[in-house]
């Protein structure tokens, strides 16, 4: 019988941490309410109370709290993201999850004893760059970019012992992660810069009989008909007309959906598997947190008689973004 | 309350719709309003934030009871408006079902929206922060809700 991966789930508030926690997550990662984190957005995050409290919940019900300071340090304000490693280090965080390799470089010297991961922001996809960090600074995880096969993920684990986590559930990007300037293109901010993607100030939604038209800083993203579904305004996933035809020509709005491969993925010996979704709200953190507790109990005794339920696909069906869940780079055919 | 319990999507016949846009609007948006001074005493929403809702235009839709209900957040409290003179800066619109779904934590937000069953026009981050804030309760137990006839 092989370990099961951790379950790693969002939190943007108190509520979701606490649903993260009673729904069977083994973990919880959070961020503080600034732009220190890639989910900087309006009336999301944590501040110190509130992180408090969040550990105090989880740690009584044995369970970790991981705190992600994921974005870039800006020219002038390094002291700002320095501050932030310290506050986490003071509060008592299972982990820091970090990017900025300055960054993991001040975390490691001032705080040789905090347990360090490695965002997925760090956009670290070989077993050098993993063996890298970890010489350098020790980091104890590695969040793997979701561009990788599975044979892919297999390859970097049998070549580090740094533990692998990789994403199990959740939106969909064009994944460049910790490069994507996609969305300074369209409004001079981004989730490097910002800590966010697509701002919300700068999105406006316009409602006409029959039809939606989405914009984000004056750009035509989208245009919805009434019974289409929406998708996040960001530029990625808009429709435009590229030689006289309208189509998603960047990626399509879906969501990451590995239930058909958890087998394959404990096999292959992942520590960790991150659900994504800060920005989404409890409902979303209890639903998706109890189907995947559900697969992984599944596993427990083994993977003879795993299947897939049609309860588990239908709940996650539902909150998924866009009209279809996918594998992801895990399972395509080339790389 | 069975723990087991969820509310299904539903919608109310057409005709429901034309009874209630005929009906007076100031029944639920006194509820309503009612309901958002309560939390406020309650300090369930949290100041910080309150201070950008100031002056803002809310208006909630109900689409198949044919129920609207416009108010705004002015020194502290939030005040029904009963004849709007603008269009509101923040409106929701959906059907009662979806508003139950959200109230009870049911269902998220951002699934609804893509699912285009709840509509959210206006300004867009304002529409974010009263997400985000409602979100962030932590709903009190009942034994904490000023309940008649409770010590």
């Amino acid at each position: 019988m092989l370990p099961l991966p951790d379950l790693v789930c969002p939190a943007g508030s108190l509520p979701a941490l606490k649903a993260a926690v009673d729904n069977g997550a083994d973990a919880v990662y959070l961020g503080f309410k600034n732009d220190t984190n890639a989910r900087n957005f309006a009336g999301l995050n944590f501040d110190q109370k509130g992180i408090s409290e969040g550990i105090r919940y989880a740690h009584t019900k044995g369970r970790e709290v991981l705190l992600a300071i994921n974005t870039f340090a800006q020219a002038g304000r390094v002291v700002d993201w320095q501050r932030a490693v310290d506050t986490a280090v003071d509060l008592g965080v299972d982990a820091i999850i970090l990017a900025d390799v300055g960054l993991l470089d001040y975390a490691a010297r001032r705080h040789p004893q905090q347990r360090l991961h490695l965002s997925v922001q760090g956009s670290a996809t070989s077993y050098e760059a993993i063996n890298f960090c970890q010489r350098e600074f020790g980091i104890r995880r590695a969040v793997l970019p979701r561009v990788l096969t599975l044979a892919q993920v297999e390859h970097v684990i049998r070549n580090t012992s740094v533990e692998i986590e990789v994403f199990g559930f959740g939106s969909l990007c064009v994944m460049n992660e910790g490069r994507c300037w996609l969305s300074s293109y369209a409004c001079g901010e981004s989730p490097n810069t910002v800590g966010a993607c697509s701002p919300a100030k700068y999105v406006k939604w316009d409602k006409q009989p029959g039809v939606m038209e989405t914009r984000l800083n004056g750009i035509l993203i989208d245009r919805f008909g009434d019974d289409e579904p929406a998708g996040y305004p960001t530029l990625c996933k808009g429709r435009f007309d590229v030689q006289g035809e309208t189509y998603y020509a960047l990626e399509e709005p879906t969501s990451l959906n590995v239930l058909e491969i958890l087998p394959e993925i404990i096999r292959i010996g992942v520590k960790a598997i991150k659900v994504e979704g800060r920005q989404r709200s409890p409902a979303y953190v209890t639903q998706v947190t109890r189907t995947l507790r559900a697969a992984l109990d599944a596993l427990r005794d083994g993977s003879e008689r795993y299947h897939v339920k049609p309860a588990w696909h239908a709940e996650l069906a539902k909150v998924s973004e866009g009209n279809q869940a996918t594998l992801g780079a895990y399972n395509r055919p080339w790389r | 309350m069975n723990p087991n319990f969820t509310i299904p999507r539903f919608r109310l016949p057409d005709f429901v719709a034309g009874i209630g846009q005929k009906l007076p609007q100031w029944p639920h948006t006194l509820v309503l309003v009612g309901a958002l001074n309560a939390a406020l005493k309650l300090k369930l929403l949290p100041e910080s934030e309150l201070t950008v809702l100031e002056d803002k235009l809310f208006r909630v839709r109900v689409l198949d009871t044919g129920g609207e209900a416009c108010y705004t957040y002015r020194d502290g409290l939030f005040r029904p408006v009963f004849r709007a003179q603008r269009e509101p800066d923040l409106a929701f619109a959906a059907n009662l079902s979806a508003y139950l779904q959200l109230l009870s934590r049911q269902e998220d937000p951002d699934t609804l929206f893509f699912n285009r069953e709840l509509e959210i026009t206006g300004d867009t981050e304002l529409g974010l922060i009263v997400k985000n804030m409602l979100d962030a309760i932590e709903l009190p137990s009942l034994s904490r809700l000023p309940l008649p006839g409770r010590q």
